[in-house]
């Protein structure tokens, strides 16, 4: 319950901030790179973090829903053609994601990652030749549909969907595969399925991400989902800590923060940028949050043990 | 209860393991064992379903299994403690023993296990909230035949539970594995301390580059000149 009016507040600040103009176009473009890279991470982190299998294809299958939703919405320029482009987009990406798992998934650590990787870059070429993406040139003038509370709504429930899936039996089944492969199939858990689960989930997450990249900044070309956004991505898992969704989080606010005030900096801009990394990975090598989360409940806690306590002892001294 | 027929692996162009036969009887200890190299974790992996055979058959109570997978092995009551320990490091004690009950959604059945595991080796209970990466070899060995004892089996596999454990430790597990079949496990168990797995067979296999070269009771065979020579050292 604290968690939904905590989670509410957020929301009504931010829209009250928006409807005001306290908040900057500029910014809230911020805000939405920040959703959709949030989004990207969790998704990743569900398949490098939990699950162990080392991907480098998040980008293809972003690629593959922004796409699906930029085709649909331009076609059906309305609010269900929205939800549809971002429904088929993410069922796209997902049923991509289980080609790619099924064959692939018996590749293990650099293999794997030579393989997603591979098949990214597939996809890219693919987009660059297809008449319907209109090749190199990219599409242009997606309809406009993403607005502070749709991103919120996806941003949240992709987060909220995946932390209830790893705190459950499936999610422990992912993590003792990541633990380890062989002890986990000995205690008889399916570890192909749940890789190709992991893979699935990730993928159509990811998927989503990328129609609301689509529809927010309205414009597409194959080259945007490049090997480089997949290590993006991969930088934020492994500096917010592999096995923290918090982390993830956490991790892609501080760095759209950081790569937001460097730009005041513009020629030593991606230096301080990669020393800042560098500096956080030595200092933390298990990433900000390791593999624990941040839970509201600890606040409440502190709130109400140490807070309150104290509050009634004073009373009770007077 | 559990028959190999004619079982043949191989790795690639290797031939790990030739015309395997071999049973085990409901509330046996039957060791296998042989030098390295022999094909005696090939063949558990066999029979659990981790490595798929080129030839032969797997029978379980008269089932034949040869191509179930393994994870439903487990279900059909084969329970398999991996060479070199195998726990999930970075999970809990705790975690670890509920993930041995993974198959299973009795959770009364569960908790009464567990008890059991925790009765077995209070050790473990002592330190069920710690991860099982900072557990010491014996404790880890304790934890993995604990885990594996989670699934209520029927046949228990248990591959060199000594490895790198102290004398000590040795004598005490083979003490806890006695004690399991006791209490109505039947045990297949892959050794290289051919000594202390004879002591408890009941029955045992001797392989040699893939294929079962000697059988007897464990008696029988420590008294053999030949294993003595190759194996007990004297």
């Amino acid at each position: 319950m604290r968690k939904f009016i905590a989670l509410g507040l957020v929301y009504a600040i931010v829209q009250i901030l928006i409807m005001t103009n306290l908040i900057s176009g500029y910014f809230q473009a911020t805000l939405v790179t920040i959703g959709i890279n949030i989004i990207l991470a969790v998704s990743l982190n569900l398949i490098t973090g939990f699950t162990g299998q080392f991907s480098l294809g998040h980008a293809g299958f972003m690629s593959v829903g922004a796409y699906v939703c930029a085709i649909v919405t331009m076609r059906m320029p309305t609010i269900p053609g929205f939800i549809l482009g971002v429904v088929l987009g993410a069922v796209a990406a997902a049923i991509l994601g289980f080609l790619v798992g099924l064959p692939t998934l018996r590749l293990r650590g650099d293999y794997l990652a030579i393989a997603t990787l591979g098949m990214s870059e597939i996809i890219r070429i693919i987009f660059l030749n297809l008449e319907i993406t209109n090749g190199a040139a990219g599409l242009i003038g997606i309809p406009q549909f993403i607005n502070w509370t749709w991103l919120f709504i996806f941003t949240v429930g992709i987060v909220l969907l995946l932390s209830n899936f790893v705190k459950s039996a499936h999610g422990r089944a992912c993590i003792s595969i990541r633990e380890d492969e062989i002890a986990a199939e000995s205690m008889g858990v399916d570890t192909i399925r749940y890789k190709v689960i992991a893979f699935i989930i990730g993928a159509a997450c990811a998927g989503i991400a990328g129609a609301i990249y689509a529809s927010y900044f309205y414009y597409l070309e194959p080259n945007l989902f490049g090997f480089l956004k997949s290590v993006d991505v991969l930088v934020i898992v492994v500096l917010g800590g592999l096995g923290s969704l918090s982390g993830s989080m956490l991790a892609a606010i501080l760095l759209a923060l950081i790569s937001t005030y460097l730009q005041s900096f513009p020629e030593i801009r991606m230096v301080l940028y990669s020393l800042i990394l560098i500096v956080i990975m030595i200092f933390r090598p298990q990433g900000l949050m390791g593999s624990r989360e941040i839970s509201l409940s600890v606040f409440s806690k502190l709130g109400n043990n140490k807070l309150w306590d104290r509050f009634k002892s004073q009373k009770g001294g007077h | 209860m559990l028959e190999i027929r004619n079982m043949d692996v191989h790795y690639g162009m290797i031939h790990a393991l030739k015309d395997v036969s071999f049973e085990v009887h409901r509330g046996e200890i039957v060791v296998l064992i042989g030098a390295n190299g022999a094909g005696k974790t090939t063949t558990l992996r066999t029979i659990s379903g981790l490595q798929r055979p080129t030839n032969g058959q797997v029978i379980l109570n008269g089932v034949d299994i040869t191509n179930v997978s393994a994870q439903e092995r487990v279900k059909m009551g084969i329970s398999h403690v991996p060479e070199g320990r195998r726990v999930f490091p970075g999970m809990t004690v705790l975690e670890n023993l509920e993930l041995g009950a993974y198959l299973r959604r009795d959770r009364d059945g569960i908790l009464e296990d567990l008890e059991m595991v925790y009765e077995r080796f209070p050790i473990l209970r002592d330190r069920r909230k710690q991860t099982a990466g900072t557990l010491s070899g014996g404790e880890q060995q304790m934890l993995a035949i604990g885990r594996a004892l989670m699934s209520r089996p029927e046949i228990l596999f248990l591959d060199e539970p000594s490895m790198g454990l102290a004398p000590i430790l040795v004598q005490e597990i083979f003490d806890i594995i006695q004690s399991i079949n006791k209490s109505g496990t039947t045990i297949l168990l892959v050794e290289q301390n051919a000594n202390m797995a004879l002591q408890v067979a009941d029955r045992a296999y001797v392989m040699e580059t893939g294929s079962i070269v000697l059988s007897g009771t464990g008696s029988e065979l420590m008294s053999s000149d030949e294993i003595k020579k190759a194996y007990l050292g004297g």
